[in-house]
């Protein structure tokens, strides 16, 4: 794996070759440049810190990647991005040096754009129609948008580029946004533009939602989250902490009470779920959402100057197969066990996480022991964790979701010695809103039920995000976030 | 209706016994929502820990919660040494559901040590739904004895306790609690806060007697809103959250033992924060 150095190297000599061209390229020519690998902390030393781990391009990395794009006519990248970002545009612009050009387009659309470059699941999203990648019969060696658009908007920060957005003449109408996560925080942003007052309630006691409790440090610096939120501030956003709406005060009250004339829910799928097994409340046995709050908004890992204990672990498994799963293995790992091993009773071909979460935790030596499942989990005579008794399974026919069903192999018991437990299958929705606001309609499994305008149930209350979709993704989040921001601007303009 | 920025600060301050500590601090916002039954999570430093305190008393017209503690560990020692006029730099509530208040009949409501405090607010509520009610206060010793007028003040009858005999009758609150619940007429509603341990032999007291009992559960707690499990107890055979499904429950049904083994999770983490905590302030720091 090739240093920062090295790969700026290399990109600089393929650079010069490319400018040196006296034709403008072929996409023949286009094709033949090696895609530009991502920078990134050697494992050895990266799992001794937090620090992120992918460093992002070089300039000339990044010069080179764009010019892989083939500037294709259908542009099916624009199609796979949950917001409809104008990628050709902002890749030609960045080939062009014009890096100003560049992360305005992208903000046309995205407000997050240092986030989502770093944690869309671009593989599956514009990454994955990509013509390159298709021509190339590879996605892997599609063209790296997301690594693109990670490296404007990182450029416009380093660089003071970013100006706060031009807000329209005061309207005098005030919006309440509960949560401040990335739905809350885009919905906020687009408001505060339209000439609303908005204010963020948020329950923590620092704002950013999962971006802040649940992506760790080494995937989001959370420097880039209190980024975006003193540009809020800077627009005029006002934000209040330590408030949980629902408790501190009621939804209604806000709205019938305090002058607030639309609300926005975006309060996140805050709920574990546990397997439910024989052990779960054994001492050592954590949700993930609990170990994430604790390592990354509360910083436990910083053992000698925070308050906030974790465990002190040393064979850790953790249940379950998407990005929080290989989040808090990652963590596990950097917080000292030497044996950290990830449980998922289907494949790696079904696992929901990044592939690049994937790849980085197998280099940091996390185990993947797939087509296995606890059984229940062992305690000592002190009621802490000392081992979990496994099934074995094997793949059947596709279930509800699609994906092959595991099943069970019968007798295939066996014991693993483990004295940490993380709990990483899936949250459902924090049923703190539904409880305290009555009028609200949820579904089954405490989803907010809103239509096509994210409009709910209640009279100029809207929601999206999580809360809606089940746990999804921070750009989901943001989608939804924009349709209702829109949504909720009409609304104040008819009433 | 006040939404101005929340100074928490610190308007009264008393010391109630050796380690027993009475805050009222300024939070209009939760004054003017909580009931009892309630809880607020606190941190007193951006490096310390988030803890639960169940809200004391309340002073709706001034806007002040009060919160009753005992400086045990490293985040109530600190909050200890908070003078009147300085503020709790992050304070959020009213979390959990409020207590279920009723006129049942009888009310015996058991206090062990601090959980004197918590019981208060719900014993002085009953009494004004018109419950008759009994109080008994245990303590282990008399100066840990709190709040004995007020709970006097409400109650039709008042048993009080101590295990050494220092004050009151040398007992055990489970002495008096089962000879209440002997008497001809069965009390209709137990309420019980205290250590765990207290707890659970209070339930397994009233057993028997089939006496509707209701405990107050005290366990760790990181975020208070219920998306991280850790304040998680087993009810009944199933996983409720004490911070969003409590923090009361049928105290016949609780799982005590394996509360009380999560409890002492970070046992020795906290007993050596403690001592840095203590050698910090104790030995002075020469200067020069």
């Amino acid at each position: 794996m090739n240093s920062r150095d090295g790969l700026d190297k290399n990109a600089k000599q393929l650079l010069a070759e490319i400018v040196a061209r006296r034709e403008p390229m072929k996409a023949k020519d286009r094709m033949a440049i090696p895609p530009q690998e991502m920078p990134c902390q050697p494992a050895s030393e990266r799992i001794r810190n937090f620090n992120e781990v992918a460093l992002g391009y070089t300039v000339e990395q990044a010069r080179v990647e764009a010019e892989r794009c083939l500037q294709c006519k259908n542009a099916p990248c624009v199609e796979g991005c949950p917001v409809r970002i104008r990628i050709p545009q902002f890749i030609k612009a960045i080939a062009e040096q014009d890096f100003a050009k560049a992360i305005g387009i992208i903000k046309e659309n995205s407000l997050l754009p240092a986030i989502c470059g770093r944690v869309c699941p671009q593989e599956v999203q514009c990454q994955d129609p990509c013509t390159l990648g298709k021509s190339l019969k590879n996605v892997d060696k599609a063209v790296s948008i997301g690594r693109l658009e990670r490296f404007v908007s990182d450029w416009e920060r380093d660089n003071a580029q970013a100006a706060t957005p031009v807000i329209k003449p005061e309207t005098g109408r005030k919006v309440a946004v509960v949560g401040s996560g990335p739905a809350g925080l885009t919905v906020a942003a687009d408001l505060r533009r339209e000439g609303h007052a908005v204010t963020i309630f948020e329950a923590f006691h620092k704002p950013g939602g999962v971006m802040v409790y649940g992506i760790p440090e080494f995937r989001l610096p959370k420097s880039i989250v209190r980024f975006e939120i003193e540009m809020l501030k800077a627009m005029g956003v006002e934000v209040r902490t330590d408030f949980v709406v629902g408790r501190t005060r009621k939804l209604a009250d806000l709205l019938g009470k305090d002058g607030f004339d639309a609300a926005f829910i975006g309060i996140g799928a805050g709920l574990p779920r546990f397997m439910e097994i024989a052990g779960e409340d054994l001492v050592g046995v954590y949700s993930s959402n609990e170990y994430l709050t604790r390592t990354n908004l509360m910083k436990a890992y910083d053992r000698e100057n925070v308050d906030t204990p974790i465990m002190h672990s040393r064979k850790v498994a953790v249940l379950g197969g998407g990005n929080v799963a290989m989040d808090a293995a990652r963590t596990a790992r950097r917080l000292g066990a030497r044996e950290v091993q990830i449980v998922y009773r289907r494949t790696e071909t079904e696992m929901p996480a990044r592939v690049e979460e994937i790849h980085h935790a197998k280099e940091e030596g996390i185990v993947f022991n797939v087509l296995q499942n606890p059984k229940r989990i062992i305690g000592d005579e002190r009621g802490r964790v000392k081992a979990m008794e496994c099934l074995r399974y094997e793949l059947g026919a596709p279930d509800k979701s699609g994906r092959p069903r595991p099943v069970e192999i019968k007798g295939s018991e066996f014991l693993v010695e483990v004295d940490t437990v993380i709990v990483s299958i899936g949250n459902e929705s924090n049923p703190l809103i539904k409880k305290t606001t009555p009028a609200i309609q949820t579904n089954q499994w405490g989803n907010i039920t809103v239509d096509e305008r994210c409009k709910t149930s209640m009279d100029g209350v809207y929601a999206g995000g999580d809360i809606v979709l089940g746990a999804a993704t921070v750009i989901l989040a943001m989608g939804q976030g924009r349709t209702a921001a829109r949504a909720i601007n009409e609304y104040l303009s008819e009433n | 209706m006040v939404l101005e920025g929340r100074m928490n600060r610190i308007v009264e301050k008393k010391q109630l016994s050796d380690t027993v500590f009475s805050v009222a601090v300024e939070a209009p916002l939760i004054a003017s929502e909580r009931l009892p039954g309630q809880f607020v999570m606190l941190q007193v430093s951006e490096s310390g820990e988030r803890i639960p305190l169940t809200i004391a008393d309340v002073n709706p017209s001034k806007g002040t919660i009060t919160l009753i503690f005992q400086a045990v560990g490293k985040t109530t020692i600190m909050l200890s040494r908070l003078a009147v006029g300085e503020s709790i730099m992050h304070l959020v509530g009213p979390l959990g559901n409020p207590t279920h208040i009723e006129k049942v009949g009888t009310v015996v409501c058991v206090g062990g040590g601090i959980g004197i405090a918590p019981l208060y607010p719900i014993a002085k509520a009953m009494k004004e739904a018109g419950n008759r009610l009994i109080c008994i206060l245990g303590a282990r010793t008399k100066p840990l004895l709190i709040l004995e007028n007020e709970m006097r003040a409400v109650a039709d009858e008042m048993i009080v306790c101590t295990d050494d005999g220092s004050y009151g009758r040398k007992a055990l609150v489970t002495a008096p609690l089962q000879e209440i619940c002997e008497r001809t007429t069965k009390p209709d509603l137990v309420v019980v806060i205290g250590p765990p341990i207290m707890m659970k032999f209070c339930s397994e007291t009233t057993r028997p007697f089939q006496v509707k009992t209701l405990v107050s559960l005290n366990t760790i707690m990181i975020d208070g809103t219920g998306m991280c499990g850790g304040c998680r107890v087993t009810v009944g055979g199933e996983t409720k959250f004490v911070c969003v499904d409590g923090p009361e429950f049928d105290g016949h049904k609780v799982d005590f033992d394996n509360m009380m083994l999560r409890l002492g999770a970070y046992r020795e983490h906290e007993a050596d924060a403690n001592g840095r905590c203590r050698l910090e302030t104790a030995v002075p720091v020469k200067q020069g």
